[in-house]
C-alpha cells in the first residue's frame, strides 16, 4: 500500500519540480526551452502555496496562485516579444550569440 | 485512494518535466509542459481547489501555452542549434554548463535536507474540504483589492510593452 502524502510530500514535489526547472535553466540553449524552465519554476512555487493552503486551511495561498499565473501570463507575453525582437536582429535563439550588452 | 492519486500524478509531473527540459525541439517541450500543467491542476484538486486547477487548465495551458506555441510556429526554428563559431564555444562551452547542473543539484539536495529536519508533518485529517469561489472572491475583493487592481495595471503594462518590443522598426 503506498503511503498517505504528507505536506512533505507535497513540498518534497515541489522542491523537485523547482530544481529541474533551474538545471533547464542552465543547461538548455534556446531561449524558448530556457522560458518553459522558468515556467516550471513559477508552477512549483503554486503547488507550495496550494499544498500549505490546504495544511492551514485558508484561501490566501489560492489567490497568490491567482496573482503568480497573471504575472506568469504577463512574463510571456513580454518575454516572447523579446525573443521574436532577437530572432529579428540575430536570426538564432542561441542565448550565447546575444552579446550586444556585454562591456 | 487519494494517496495513489497523488502518486500517480507526481510522478507524471515529474517524469513531464524532466521531459521538457530534456527535448532539443521546444515544441514537444511545449506540449510536454501541457501535461505537466493537467497534472498539476488534478493534484490541486486533490488538495481542494478546484478553483485554481480550473484557472491552471485555462489561463496556464489555454492562453499562455498557446502564446508560446505562437512563438515557435512563427519562428520556425525546430530544434535546438549546436554552438557555431569561438565565441559561442567560449561562453557555452561544456565548464558553465556542467557548473550549472551542479548548482541546481546542489539546490536540491538542500531543499530536501532542510525539508527532512521538519519531519513529517500529516495532512489534517478528515475529507478535503473544497474552498468555494464565493470565500476566495470575498478574500480577493476585500482583502486584496489594490493587488487585484495593480495586476490590471501590470497587464496593461505589459501589453504596451510587448506590441513595442515585437513591432517592427520603421524603414527610414
Amino acid at each position: 500500500m503506498l503511503p498517505e502524502p504528507t505536506l512533505n510530500s507535497y513540498l518534497m514535489l515541489s522542491a523537485v519540480l523547482f530544481a529541474i526547472g533551474t538545471a533547464g535553466v542552465f543547461l538548455r540553449r534556446n531561449i524558448i526551452t530556457i522560458l518553459l524552465s522558468v515556467e516550471v519554476m513559477l508552477n512549483a512555487v503554486n503547488l507550495t502555496f496550494i499544498a500549505v493552503d490546504r495544511f492551514r486551511g485558508l484561501v490566501d495561498g489560492q489567490i497568490m496562485v491567482f496573482f503568480v499565473i497573471t504575472v506568469a501570463a504577463a512574463e510571456a507575453a513580454v518575454g516572447l516579444a523579446i525573443v521574436i525582437a532577437l530572432f529579428r536582429h540575430k536570426e538564432t535563439l542561441t542565448p550565447d550569440v546575444f552579446t550586444s550588452l556585454k562591456w | 485512494m487519494d494517496a495513489l492519486l497523488f502518486w500517480i500524478l507526481a510522478a507524471v509531473t515529474v517524469a513531464s518535466a524532466v521531459l521538457v527540459i530534456g527535448q532539443r525541439n521546444p515544441m514537444r517541450s511545449v506540449l510536454l509542459l501541457i501535461v505537466m500543467f493537467m497534472a498539476l491542476a488534478g493534484l490541486y484538486v486533490t488538495l481542494g481547489s478546484p478553483f485554481a486547477a480550473v484557472v491552471q487548465i485555462i489561463i496556464y495551458a489555454g492562453a499562455i501555452m498557446v502564446l508560446f506555441l505562437f512563438v515557435v510556429m512563427l519562428l520556425n526554428v525546430p530544434t535546438e542549434e549546436t554552438p557555431i563559431g569561438r565565441q559561442a564555444r567560449l561562453l557555452g562551452g561544456v565548464g558553465p554548463r556542467r557548473f550549472g547542473a551542479l548548482l541546481s543539484a546542489a539546490l536540491a539536495l538542500e531543499l530536501f535536507w532542510a525539508l527532512g529536519r521538519l519531519g513529517a508533518v500529516a495532512m489534517p485529517a478528515g475529507d478535503t474540504p473544497e474552498t468555494t469561489v464565493k470565500a476566495i472572491g470575498l478574500r480577493l475583493f476585500r482583502d486584496y483589492a489594490f493587488a487585484f487592481e495593480a495586476t490590471s495595471v501590470l497587464i496593461l503594462v505589459a501589453m504596451v510593452g510587448a506590441v513595442i518590443l515585437a513591432r517592427k522598426e520603421p524603414q527610414p
